[in-house]
Protein backbone atom coordinates (compact mmCIF):
# COMPACT_ATOMS: atom_id res chain seq x y z
CA UNK A 1 0.00 0.00 0.00
CA UNK A 2 2.93 2.20 1.09
CA UNK A 3 4.97 1.86 -2.23
CA UNK A 4 1.46 2.44 -4.61
CA UNK A 5 0.97 5.39 -2.57
CA UNK A 6 4.63 6.94 -3.44
CA UNK A 7 4.40 5.52 -7.00
CA UNK A 8 1.27 7.63 -7.14
CA UNK A 9 3.08 10.50 -5.97
CA UNK A 10 5.94 10.00 -8.27
CA UNK A 11 2.75 10.10 -10.81
CA UNK A 12 1.73 13.69 -9.69
CA UNK A 13 5.17 15.12 -9.41
CA UNK A 14 6.23 13.74 -13.10
CA UNK A 15 3.12 14.24 -14.19
CA UNK A 16 3.69 17.62 -16.55
CA UNK A 17 6.75 15.79 -17.96
CA UNK A 18 3.80 13.19 -19.06
CA UNK A 19 1.59 15.87 -21.20
CA UNK A 20 2.12 13.91 -24.40
CA UNK A 21 0.34 11.20 -22.94
CA UNK A 22 -3.17 11.68 -22.27
CA UNK A 23 -2.81 8.34 -19.86
CA UNK A 24 -0.77 7.01 -17.55
CA UNK A 25 -1.42 3.78 -15.38
CA UNK A 26 0.55 0.65 -13.52
CA UNK A 27 -0.36 -1.66 -11.26
CA UNK A 28 0.76 -1.89 -7.46
CA UNK A 29 2.40 -5.46 -8.48
CA UNK A 30 3.23 -7.29 -12.14
CA UNK A 31 3.43 -11.05 -10.52
CA UNK A 32 0.63 -12.53 -8.34
CA UNK A 33 2.89 -15.31 -6.68
CA UNK A 34 0.99 -18.26 -5.62
CA UNK A 35 2.37 -20.22 -2.99
CA UNK A 36 1.34 -22.74 -0.92
CA UNK A 37 -0.61 -20.63 1.64
CA UNK A 38 -2.31 -18.55 -1.27
CA UNK A 39 -5.71 -17.80 -0.65
CA UNK A 40 -6.03 -15.18 -3.48
CA UNK A 41 -4.95 -11.40 -3.73
CA UNK A 42 -5.71 -7.97 -4.90
CA UNK A 43 -3.94 -5.25 -7.24
CA UNK A 44 -4.43 -1.99 -7.10
CA UNK A 45 -4.00 -0.59 -10.12
CA UNK A 46 -3.76 3.53 -10.60
CA UNK A 47 -3.23 6.06 -13.20
CA UNK A 48 -3.75 9.67 -14.10
CA UNK A 49 -5.44 11.27 -17.36
CA UNK A 50 -4.80 14.05 -19.42
CA UNK A 51 -7.82 16.39 -19.82
CA UNK A 52 -11.57 15.37 -19.91
CA UNK A 53 -12.62 11.27 -19.83
CA UNK A 54 -13.76 8.31 -18.50
CA UNK A 55 -11.66 4.94 -17.36
CA UNK A 56 -12.02 1.36 -18.97
CA UNK A 57 -9.90 -1.48 -17.20
CA UNK A 58 -10.32 -4.61 -18.77
CA UNK A 59 -7.93 -7.83 -16.97
CA UNK A 60 -7.78 -10.81 -19.42
CA UNK A 61 -6.46 -14.07 -18.32
CA UNK A 62 -4.62 -16.54 -21.08
CA UNK A 63 -6.63 -17.10 -23.96
CA UNK A 64 -7.26 -20.96 -24.40
CA UNK A 65 -8.92 -23.43 -25.79
CA UNK A 66 -12.35 -24.30 -23.78
CA UNK A 67 -14.74 -27.26 -23.72
CA UNK A 68 -18.47 -26.90 -22.53
CA UNK A 69 -19.82 -30.13 -22.10
CA UNK A 70 -23.96 -30.51 -21.84
CA UNK A 71 -25.72 -32.99 -20.01
CA UNK A 72 -28.28 -35.53 -21.10
CA UNK A 73 -30.83 -37.57 -19.32
CA UNK A 74 -29.94 -41.38 -20.12
CA UNK A 75 -31.67 -43.88 -18.57
CA UNK A 76 -32.47 -42.24 -15.86
CA UNK A 77 -28.85 -40.50 -14.91
CA UNK A 78 -27.68 -37.09 -16.18
CA UNK A 79 -24.08 -37.65 -18.00
CA UNK A 80 -22.60 -35.64 -20.66
CA UNK A 81 -23.27 -35.71 -23.97
CA UNK A 82 -22.56 -32.84 -26.07
CA UNK A 83 -19.65 -30.67 -26.12
CA UNK A 84 -18.33 -27.35 -28.19
CA UNK A 85 -15.05 -26.06 -27.74
CA UNK A 86 -14.29 -22.39 -27.57
CA UNK A 87 -11.18 -20.80 -28.86
CA UNK A 88 -10.55 -17.77 -27.44
CA UNK A 89 -11.78 -17.94 -23.72
CA UNK A 90 -9.57 -15.94 -21.46
CA UNK A 91 -8.61 -17.85 -18.19
CA UNK A 92 -9.90 -14.84 -16.17
CA UNK A 93 -11.82 -12.00 -16.93
CA UNK A 94 -13.02 -8.64 -15.54
CA UNK A 95 -13.71 -5.42 -16.32
CA UNK A 96 -13.96 -1.92 -14.03
CA UNK A 97 -15.61 1.11 -15.29
CA UNK A 98 -15.24 4.74 -14.01
CA UNK A 99 -19.23 5.38 -15.18
CA UNK A 100 -22.12 2.87 -16.01
CA UNK A 101 -20.50 1.07 -19.39
CA UNK A 102 -23.88 2.55 -21.34
CA UNK A 103 -23.15 6.37 -20.82
CA UNK A 104 -20.19 6.71 -22.24
CA UNK A 105 -18.74 3.43 -24.61
CA UNK A 106 -21.37 2.85 -27.64
CA UNK A 107 -21.49 -0.79 -28.64
CA UNK A 108 -19.15 -0.31 -31.31
CA UNK A 109 -16.64 0.16 -29.23
CA UNK A 110 -17.32 -2.72 -26.35
CA UNK A 111 -17.33 -5.00 -29.64
CA UNK A 112 -13.55 -3.67 -30.57
CA UNK A 113 -12.47 -3.68 -26.96
CA UNK A 114 -14.21 -6.81 -25.97
CA UNK A 115 -15.86 -5.02 -22.90
CA UNK A 116 -18.20 -7.17 -21.07
CA UNK A 117 -19.02 -10.68 -20.85
CA UNK A 118 -21.31 -10.35 -23.53
CA UNK A 119 -18.66 -8.91 -26.17
CA UNK A 120 -15.95 -11.48 -25.52
CA UNK A 121 -15.73 -13.22 -29.03
CA UNK A 122 -15.41 -16.88 -28.18
CA UNK A 123 -14.91 -18.60 -31.80
CA UNK A 124 -17.35 -21.87 -31.84
CA UNK A 125 -16.95 -24.42 -34.81
CA UNK A 126 -17.81 -22.70 -37.96
CA UNK A 127 -20.57 -25.87 -38.69
CA UNK A 128 -22.40 -25.47 -35.44
CA UNK A 129 -26.23 -24.38 -35.28
CA UNK A 130 -26.22 -20.29 -33.93
CA UNK A 131 -28.60 -21.40 -30.99
CA UNK A 132 -26.60 -24.34 -29.75
CA UNK A 133 -23.68 -22.05 -30.25
CA UNK A 134 -25.42 -19.38 -27.76
CA UNK A 135 -26.31 -21.81 -25.59
CA UNK A 136 -23.28 -23.55 -25.06
CA UNK A 137 -21.66 -19.89 -24.80
CA UNK A 138 -24.19 -19.03 -22.21
CA UNK A 139 -22.95 -22.30 -20.30
CA UNK A 140 -19.46 -21.27 -20.48
CA UNK A 141 -19.67 -18.09 -18.89
CA UNK A 142 -22.19 -19.17 -16.36
CA UNK A 143 -19.70 -21.99 -15.30
CA UNK A 144 -16.30 -19.30 -15.39
CA UNK A 145 -18.62 -17.00 -12.84
CA UNK A 146 -19.49 -19.72 -10.62
CA UNK A 147 -16.18 -20.61 -10.48
CA UNK A 148 -14.86 -16.70 -9.90
CA UNK A 149 -13.38 -16.54 -12.79
CA UNK A 150 -15.49 -14.33 -15.04
CA UNK A 151 -17.51 -11.30 -13.27
CA UNK A 152 -20.30 -10.08 -15.35
CA UNK A 153 -20.44 -6.81 -12.79
CA UNK A 154 -18.54 -4.19 -13.68
CA UNK A 155 -15.94 -3.13 -11.13
CA UNK A 156 -15.60 0.53 -9.77
CA UNK A 157 -12.83 2.49 -11.27
CA UNK A 158 -12.84 6.04 -8.68
CA UNK A 159 -11.65 9.26 -9.33
CA UNK A 160 -9.50 11.18 -6.94
CA UNK A 161 -10.14 14.40 -8.39
CA UNK A 162 -10.55 15.31 -11.59
CA UNK A 163 -7.41 13.16 -13.27
CA UNK A 164 -6.39 10.76 -10.83
CA UNK A 165 -8.11 7.31 -10.86
CA UNK A 166 -7.60 4.07 -9.16
CA UNK A 167 -9.34 0.67 -8.94
CA UNK A 168 -8.88 -2.49 -7.19
CA UNK A 169 -8.31 -6.08 -9.32
CA UNK A 170 -9.64 -9.02 -6.95
CA UNK A 171 -7.82 -11.83 -7.80
CA UNK A 172 -9.76 -15.31 -6.39
CA UNK A 173 -7.76 -18.47 -4.78
CA UNK A 174 -8.09 -20.54 -7.67
CA UNK A 175 -6.68 -17.75 -10.00
CA UNK A 176 -5.39 -19.35 -13.41
CA UNK A 177 -1.53 -19.28 -13.79
CA UNK A 178 0.31 -17.65 -16.99
CA UNK A 179 0.60 -14.39 -18.90
CA UNK A 180 -2.41 -11.84 -17.97
CA UNK A 181 -2.89 -8.23 -19.77
CA UNK A 182 -4.25 -5.33 -17.72
CA UNK A 183 -5.64 -2.81 -20.67
CA UNK A 184 -6.87 0.78 -19.64
CA UNK A 185 -8.96 2.54 -22.19
CA UNK A 186 -9.82 6.62 -21.65
CA UNK A 187 -12.94 7.50 -23.00
CA UNK A 188 -14.14 10.65 -24.70
CA UNK A 189 -17.38 11.82 -26.53
CA UNK A 190 -17.52 8.08 -27.54
CA UNK A 191 -14.03 7.75 -28.82
CA UNK A 192 -10.70 6.08 -27.44
CA UNK A 193 -8.20 8.75 -26.94
CA UNK A 194 -5.55 7.13 -25.16
CA UNK A 195 -4.78 3.29 -24.57
CA UNK A 196 -2.37 1.52 -21.93
CA UNK A 197 -1.83 -2.53 -21.87
CA UNK A 198 0.13 -3.11 -18.92
CA UNK A 199 1.41 -7.13 -18.74
CA UNK A 200 1.30 -9.08 -15.50
CA UNK A 201 2.35 -12.42 -14.62
CA UNK A 202 0.44 -15.25 -12.32
CA UNK A 203 2.98 -18.11 -11.05
CA UNK A 204 3.18 -20.63 -8.86
CA UNK A 205 6.25 -19.98 -7.18
CA UNK A 206 7.90 -22.19 -3.90
CA UNK A 207 7.58 -25.63 -2.76
CA UNK A 208 4.09 -25.73 -4.44
CA UNK A 209 5.71 -25.03 -8.54
CA UNK A 210 8.65 -27.25 -7.42
CA UNK A 211 6.31 -30.14 -6.82
CA UNK A 212 3.90 -29.37 -9.84
CA UNK A 213 7.39 -29.08 -12.31
CA UNK A 214 8.88 -31.97 -11.22
CA UNK A 215 5.40 -33.93 -11.34
CA UNK A 216 5.07 -32.92 -15.24
CA UNK A 217 8.46 -32.49 -16.21
CA UNK A 218 9.89 -35.83 -14.41
CA UNK A 219 6.71 -37.81 -14.07
CA UNK A 220 7.94 -41.23 -13.72
CA UNK A 221 10.55 -40.50 -11.16
CA UNK A 222 7.86 -38.61 -9.31
CA UNK A 223 6.07 -41.36 -9.74
CA UNK A 224 8.22 -43.71 -7.93
CA UNK A 225 9.58 -40.97 -5.48
CA UNK A 226 6.05 -40.87 -4.44
CA UNK A 227 5.51 -44.37 -3.76
CA UNK A 228 8.96 -44.53 -1.98
CA UNK A 229 7.83 -40.94 0.30
CA UNK A 230 4.31 -42.70 1.07
CA UNK A 231 5.83 -46.22 1.69
CA UNK A 232 8.47 -44.31 4.66
CA UNK A 233 5.55 -42.52 5.87
CA UNK A 234 3.53 -45.34 6.22
CA UNK A 235 6.65 -47.30 7.94
CA UNK A 236 7.22 -44.15 10.44
CA UNK A 237 3.79 -43.83 11.09
CA UNK A 238 3.03 -47.33 11.68
CA UNK A 239 6.58 -47.75 14.37
CA UNK A 240 5.86 -44.45 16.14
CA UNK A 241 2.34 -45.68 17.21
CA UNK A 242 4.04 -49.12 18.13
CA UNK A 243 5.25 -47.80 20.94
CA UNK B 1 -5.95 -22.04 6.99
CA UNK B 2 -5.55 -22.59 3.25
CA UNK B 3 -3.16 -25.14 1.60
CA UNK B 4 -3.18 -24.81 -2.36
CA UNK B 5 -2.65 -28.29 -3.12
CA UNK B 6 0.42 -28.02 -6.20
CA UNK B 7 -1.52 -30.74 -8.40
CA UNK B 8 -4.93 -30.49 -7.74
CA UNK B 9 -4.50 -26.67 -8.01
CA UNK B 10 -6.89 -26.27 -5.07
CA UNK B 11 -6.80 -24.45 -2.51
CA UNK B 12 -7.95 -26.21 0.72
CA UNK B 13 -8.26 -26.20 4.47
CA UNK B 14 -5.27 -27.89 6.14
CA UNK B 15 -7.78 -29.01 8.97
CA UNK B 16 -10.27 -30.45 6.71
CA UNK B 17 -8.03 -32.35 5.22
CA UNK B 18 -6.98 -33.90 8.38
CA UNK B 19 -10.20 -33.74 9.82
CA UNK B 20 -11.32 -36.08 6.72
CA UNK B 21 -7.83 -38.27 6.83
CA UNK B 22 -8.68 -38.75 10.79
CA UNK B 23 -12.32 -39.27 10.77
CA UNK B 24 -11.40 -42.24 8.02
CA UNK B 25 -8.77 -43.79 9.86
CA UNK B 26 -10.96 -43.52 12.94
CA UNK B 27 -13.13 -45.72 10.93
CA UNK B 28 -10.76 -47.77 9.56
CA UNK B 29 -9.12 -48.44 12.55
CA UNK B 30 -13.10 -49.07 14.41
CA UNK B 31 -14.22 -51.57 11.34
CA UNK B 32 -10.65 -52.79 10.41
CA UNK B 33 -11.15 -51.80 6.73
CA UNK B 34 -8.44 -49.58 4.27
CA UNK B 35 -11.30 -46.77 4.14
CA UNK B 36 -10.45 -45.71 0.28
CA UNK B 37 -13.61 -46.85 -0.83
CA UNK B 38 -15.35 -44.05 1.97
CA UNK B 39 -12.13 -41.55 1.61
CA UNK B 40 -12.24 -41.25 -2.78
CA UNK B 41 -15.91 -40.13 -2.45
CA UNK B 42 -15.04 -37.71 -0.16
CA UNK B 43 -12.35 -36.11 -1.10
CA UNK B 44 -14.67 -35.55 -4.15
CA UNK B 45 -17.59 -34.21 -1.98
CA UNK B 46 -15.13 -31.73 -0.68
CA UNK B 47 -14.15 -30.20 -4.11
CA UNK B 48 -10.96 -32.36 -5.10
CA UNK B 49 -10.82 -33.00 -9.15
CA UNK B 50 -12.03 -36.65 -9.07
CA UNK B 51 -8.81 -37.72 -10.99
CA UNK B 52 -6.48 -36.36 -8.18
CA UNK B 53 -8.86 -37.50 -5.60
CA UNK B 54 -8.37 -41.34 -7.14
CA UNK B 55 -4.35 -40.98 -7.72
CA UNK B 56 -3.77 -39.42 -4.54
CA UNK B 57 -5.75 -42.17 -2.43
CA UNK B 58 -3.71 -44.70 -3.53
CA UNK B 59 -0.75 -42.89 -2.31
CA UNK B 60 -2.26 -42.73 0.80
CA UNK B 61 -3.29 -46.03 1.06
CA UNK B 62 -0.10 -47.75 0.35
CA UNK B 63 1.42 -45.70 3.44
CA UNK B 64 -1.64 -46.75 5.13
CA UNK B 65 -1.27 -50.42 4.42
CA UNK B 66 2.69 -50.73 5.04
CA UNK B 67 2.55 -51.25 8.69
CA UNK B 68 0.05 -53.61 8.63
CA UNK B 69 1.10 -55.80 6.40
CA UNK B 70 4.57 -55.55 8.11
CA UNK B 71 3.00 -56.53 11.00
CA UNK B 72 0.96 -59.46 9.57
CA UNK B 73 4.58 -60.84 7.94
CA UNK B 74 5.80 -60.78 11.37
CA UNK B 75 3.31 -62.82 12.50
CA UNK B 76 3.29 -65.19 10.13
CA UNK B 77 0.14 -64.14 8.72
CA UNK B 78 0.67 -64.10 5.04
CA UNK B 79 0.46 -66.74 2.73
CA UNK B 80 3.23 -65.14 -0.24
CA UNK B 81 2.42 -67.74 -2.79
CA UNK B 82 -1.37 -66.99 -2.78
CA UNK B 83 -0.51 -63.05 -2.44
CA UNK B 84 1.83 -63.31 -4.82
CA UNK B 85 -0.56 -64.68 -7.55
CA UNK B 86 -2.86 -62.29 -6.68
CA UNK B 87 -0.59 -60.03 -7.24
CA UNK B 88 0.06 -60.60 -10.41
CA UNK B 89 -3.36 -60.58 -11.20
CA UNK B 90 -3.71 -56.90 -9.69
CA UNK B 91 -0.57 -55.59 -11.73
CA UNK B 92 -1.88 -56.60 -15.00
CA UNK B 93 -5.17 -55.51 -13.47
CA UNK B 94 -4.15 -52.09 -12.15
CA UNK B 95 -1.86 -51.20 -15.26
CA UNK B 96 -5.23 -51.57 -17.71
CA UNK B 97 -7.32 -49.81 -15.08
CA UNK B 98 -4.88 -46.91 -15.43
CA UNK B 99 -5.68 -46.99 -19.46
CA UNK B 100 -8.88 -47.14 -18.76
CA UNK B 101 -9.29 -44.07 -16.53
CA UNK B 102 -6.86 -41.86 -18.94
CA UNK B 103 -9.18 -43.21 -21.92
CA UNK B 104 -12.32 -41.99 -19.95
CA UNK B 105 -10.65 -38.87 -18.80
CA UNK B 106 -10.29 -37.77 -22.60
CA UNK B 107 -13.79 -38.74 -23.12
CA UNK B 108 -15.02 -36.63 -20.30
CA UNK B 109 -17.30 -39.29 -19.17
CA UNK B 110 -14.43 -40.57 -16.05
CA UNK B 111 -17.03 -39.07 -12.97
CA UNK B 112 -20.06 -40.42 -14.15
CA UNK B 113 -17.50 -43.35 -14.58
CA UNK B 114 -16.63 -43.12 -11.03
CA UNK B 115 -19.66 -42.36 -9.62
CA UNK B 116 -21.27 -45.15 -11.11
CA UNK B 117 -18.38 -47.65 -10.22
CA UNK B 118 -18.60 -46.43 -6.53
CA UNK B 119 -22.84 -46.90 -6.44
CA UNK B 120 -22.40 -50.19 -7.29
CA UNK B 121 -19.65 -51.45 -5.07
CA UNK B 122 -20.61 -49.58 -2.15
CA UNK B 123 -24.43 -50.04 -3.03
CA UNK B 124 -23.86 -54.01 -3.12
CA UNK B 125 -21.36 -54.15 -0.46
CA UNK B 126 -23.42 -52.12 2.08
CA UNK B 127 -26.49 -54.08 1.82
CA UNK B 128 -24.52 -57.32 1.98
CA UNK B 129 -22.87 -56.26 5.29
CA UNK B 130 -26.50 -55.05 6.32
CA UNK B 131 -28.23 -57.79 6.06
CA UNK B 132 -25.30 -59.84 7.33
CA UNK B 133 -25.34 -57.89 10.77
CA UNK B 134 -29.16 -57.67 11.30
CA UNK B 135 -28.83 -61.97 10.57
CA UNK B 136 -26.22 -61.77 13.40
CA UNK B 137 -27.91 -59.65 15.83
CA UNK B 138 -31.39 -61.53 15.69
CA UNK B 139 -29.25 -64.82 15.77
CA UNK B 140 -27.77 -63.67 19.02
CA UNK B 141 -31.18 -62.30 20.35
CA UNK B 142 -32.82 -66.03 19.82
CA UNK B 143 -29.92 -67.46 21.28
CA UNK B 144 -28.98 -69.90 18.21
CA UNK B 145 -25.37 -69.90 17.61
CA UNK B 146 -23.65 -69.33 14.15
CA UNK B 147 -23.13 -72.15 11.91
CA UNK B 148 -19.59 -72.10 11.26
CA UNK B 149 -18.46 -71.23 7.51
CA UNK B 150 -18.01 -74.22 5.63
CA UNK B 151 -14.59 -74.31 4.11
CA UNK B 152 -13.27 -76.62 1.23
CA UNK B 153 -16.75 -76.79 -0.38
CA UNK B 154 -16.62 -77.76 -4.09
CA UNK B 155 -17.40 -74.70 -6.05
CA UNK B 156 -17.17 -74.61 -9.88
CA UNK B 157 -13.95 -72.69 -9.07
CA UNK B 158 -12.28 -75.85 -8.15
CA UNK B 159 -13.04 -77.58 -11.83
CA UNK B 160 -10.34 -75.03 -13.09
CA UNK B 161 -7.38 -76.15 -14.73
CA UNK B 162 -3.64 -74.97 -13.72
CA UNK B 163 -3.91 -76.07 -10.32
CA UNK B 164 -1.52 -74.91 -7.64
CA UNK B 165 -0.76 -76.13 -4.20
CA UNK B 166 -0.83 -73.62 -1.72
CA UNK B 167 0.41 -74.85 1.83
CA UNK B 168 0.21 -72.02 4.08
CA UNK B 169 -3.59 -71.76 3.41
CA UNK B 170 -3.88 -75.79 2.98
CA UNK B 171 -5.35 -75.58 -0.31
CA UNK B 172 -4.77 -77.35 -3.58
CA UNK B 173 -7.12 -75.03 -6.49
CA UNK B 174 -6.56 -73.56 -9.77
CA UNK B 175 -4.50 -70.19 -10.28
CA UNK B 176 -6.54 -68.74 -12.51
CA UNK B 177 -9.40 -68.10 -9.72
CA UNK B 178 -6.54 -65.61 -7.44
CA UNK B 179 -5.68 -64.66 -10.03
CA UNK B 180 -8.56 -62.91 -11.90
CA UNK B 181 -9.79 -61.86 -8.36
CA UNK B 182 -6.45 -60.16 -8.51
CA UNK B 183 -6.84 -58.73 -11.41
CA UNK B 184 -10.69 -57.42 -10.60
CA UNK B 185 -9.44 -56.08 -7.67
CA UNK B 186 -6.70 -54.26 -9.24
CA UNK B 187 -9.13 -53.02 -12.46
CA UNK B 188 -10.60 -51.41 -9.27
CA UNK B 189 -7.98 -49.77 -7.52
CA UNK B 190 -7.02 -47.77 -10.82
CA UNK B 191 -10.62 -46.51 -11.12
CA UNK B 192 -11.44 -46.05 -7.81
CA UNK B 193 -8.54 -44.89 -6.05
CA UNK B 194 -9.29 -47.87 -3.29
CA UNK B 195 -6.98 -50.75 -2.27
CA UNK B 196 -9.80 -52.99 -2.93
CA UNK B 197 -9.73 -55.44 0.52
CA UNK B 198 -13.62 -54.86 1.00
CA UNK B 199 -14.19 -56.91 -1.86
CA UNK B 200 -11.02 -59.32 -2.11
CA UNK B 201 -11.39 -60.52 1.87
CA UNK B 202 -14.61 -61.58 1.27
CA UNK B 203 -13.36 -63.17 -2.33
CA UNK B 204 -10.49 -65.01 -0.68
CA UNK B 205 -12.89 -66.58 1.86
CA UNK B 206 -15.87 -67.47 0.16
CA UNK B 207 -14.82 -68.22 -3.00
CA UNK B 208 -11.22 -69.48 -2.41
CA UNK B 209 -11.53 -71.00 1.06
CA UNK B 210 -8.93 -69.21 2.39
CA UNK B 211 -8.57 -69.27 6.46
CA UNK B 212 -9.41 -66.79 8.09
CA UNK B 213 -6.24 -66.22 9.37
CA UNK B 214 -4.20 -65.58 6.40
CA UNK B 215 -6.99 -63.80 4.33
CA UNK B 216 -5.90 -59.82 5.96
CA UNK B 217 -2.43 -60.60 5.92
CA UNK B 218 -2.34 -61.43 2.21
CA UNK B 219 -4.99 -59.33 1.25
CA UNK B 220 -2.85 -56.30 2.78
CA UNK B 221 0.41 -57.85 0.77
CA UNK B 222 -1.67 -57.25 -2.51
CA UNK B 223 -2.60 -54.23 -2.18
CA UNK B 224 0.45 -52.74 -0.97
CA UNK B 225 2.00 -53.71 -4.72
CA UNK B 226 -0.54 -52.73 -6.45
CA UNK B 227 -1.48 -49.55 -5.05
CA UNK B 228 2.27 -48.78 -5.44
CA UNK B 229 1.80 -49.66 -9.14
CA UNK B 230 -1.27 -47.53 -8.81
CA UNK B 231 0.42 -44.50 -7.57
CA UNK B 232 3.59 -45.26 -10.24
CA UNK B 233 1.02 -45.29 -13.21
CA UNK B 234 -1.16 -42.45 -12.42
CA UNK B 235 1.82 -40.10 -11.52
CA UNK B 236 3.41 -40.94 -14.69
CA UNK B 237 0.97 -41.25 -16.90
CA UNK B 238 -1.93 -38.78 -15.70
CA UNK B 239 0.07 -36.38 -13.36
CA UNK B 240 -2.89 -36.82 -10.23
CA UNK B 241 -0.48 -38.15 -7.68
CA UNK B 242 -0.83 -35.11 -5.24
CA UNK B 243 2.10 -36.02 -2.73
CA UNK B 244 0.68 -33.06 -0.39
CA UNK B 245 -2.92 -34.19 -0.02
CA UNK B 246 -1.74 -37.94 0.14
CA UNK B 247 0.39 -36.97 3.13
CA UNK B 248 -1.83 -34.64 4.55
CA UNK B 249 -4.97 -37.74 4.51
CA UNK B 250 -2.37 -40.24 5.88
CA UNK B 251 -1.48 -37.73 9.27
CA UNK B 252 -5.07 -37.40 9.93
CA UNK B 253 -5.55 -41.42 9.07
CA UNK B 254 -2.63 -42.86 11.00
CA UNK B 255 -3.78 -40.66 14.50
CA UNK B 256 -7.55 -41.20 14.20
CA UNK B 257 -7.26 -44.82 13.64
CA UNK B 258 -5.16 -45.40 16.86
CA UNK B 259 -8.61 -43.55 18.33
CA UNK B 260 -10.42 -46.31 15.81
CA UNK B 261 -8.74 -49.70 17.41
CA UNK B 262 -9.56 -48.36 20.51
CA UNK B 263 -13.36 -47.20 20.21
CA UNK B 264 -13.94 -50.70 18.08
CA UNK B 265 -12.17 -52.78 21.47
CA UNK B 266 -15.36 -51.18 23.49
CA UNK B 267 -18.48 -52.35 20.59
CA UNK B 268 -19.91 -55.52 19.23
CA UNK B 269 -19.07 -56.94 15.73
CA UNK B 270 -22.13 -56.85 14.82
CA UNK B 271 -23.58 -53.55 15.85
CA UNK B 272 -20.15 -52.28 14.37
CA UNK B 273 -20.40 -54.00 11.06
CA UNK B 274 -24.00 -52.64 10.62
CA UNK B 275 -23.03 -48.95 11.28
CA UNK B 276 -20.44 -49.07 8.75
CA UNK B 277 -22.93 -50.56 6.24
CA UNK B 278 -25.52 -47.59 6.97
CA UNK B 279 -22.62 -45.41 6.42
CA UNK B 280 -21.82 -46.98 3.18
CA UNK B 281 -25.03 -47.01 2.43
CA UNK B 282 -25.27 -43.43 2.76
CA UNK B 283 -22.14 -42.61 0.85
CA UNK B 284 -24.06 -44.83 -2.19
CA UNK B 285 -27.36 -42.88 -2.33
CA UNK B 286 -25.74 -39.37 -1.79
CA UNK B 287 -23.40 -40.23 -5.09
CA UNK B 288 -26.83 -41.82 -6.48
CA UNK B 289 -29.00 -38.45 -5.88
CA UNK B 290 -26.37 -36.49 -7.44
CA UNK B 291 -26.32 -38.57 -10.72
CA UNK B 292 -29.96 -39.01 -11.08
CA UNK B 293 -31.23 -35.25 -9.78
CA UNK B 294 -31.69 -32.66 -12.46
CA UNK B 295 -28.05 -30.90 -11.78
CA UNK B 296 -27.88 -26.97 -11.44
CA UNK B 297 -26.32 -26.24 -14.47
CA UNK B 298 -26.16 -28.90 -17.08
CA UNK B 299 -23.55 -27.34 -19.11
CA UNK B 300 -19.96 -27.80 -17.48
CA UNK B 301 -16.03 -27.26 -18.48
CA UNK B 302 -14.25 -29.89 -19.59
CA UNK B 303 -10.51 -30.11 -19.28
CA UNK B 304 -8.86 -27.27 -20.97
CA UNK B 305 -5.83 -27.81 -23.08
CA UNK B 306 -3.72 -24.60 -22.66
CA UNK B 307 -2.93 -22.46 -25.23
CA UNK B 308 0.98 -21.44 -25.09
CA UNK B 309 1.94 -20.98 -21.18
Amino acid sequence: MMRSALALLALLAFAPAAKAQPLVADLSSHLIAITTGFAGTELLLFGATEGEGDVVVIVRGPDSETSVRRKARVAGLWINRDEMRFAGAPAFYRVAASKPLAEFVPPALRQRYQIGTDYLRLQAPADAAPEEVASFRAGLLRNKEAQDLYDAEIGRVSFLGPRLFRTRILFPANVPTGAYSVEVLLVRGGQVIGAQTTPMFVNKVGVGADIYDFAHDWAAIYGLLAVLIAVFAGWAAGAIFRK
Amino acid sequence: MLIYLPLAEVSVDVFLLLLLGGGVGFLSGLFGVGGGFLMTPLLIFVGIPPAVAVGSEAAQIVAASVSGVLAHMRRGNVDFRMGGVLLAGGLVGSTLGVQIFKLLQGLGQIDLFVSLAFVAVLGTIGLLMLVESVRALRRRSGGRRAAPVKRHQHLWIHGLPLKMRFPRSMLYISAIAPFSIGLGVGILAALMGVGGGFIMVPAMIYLLGMPTSVVVGTSLFQIVFVTANVTFLQAWQNQTVDIVLALLLLVGGVVGAQFGVRAGAKLRGEQLRGLLALMVLGVAAKLLVDLVSTPDDLYSLGSRSKAGA
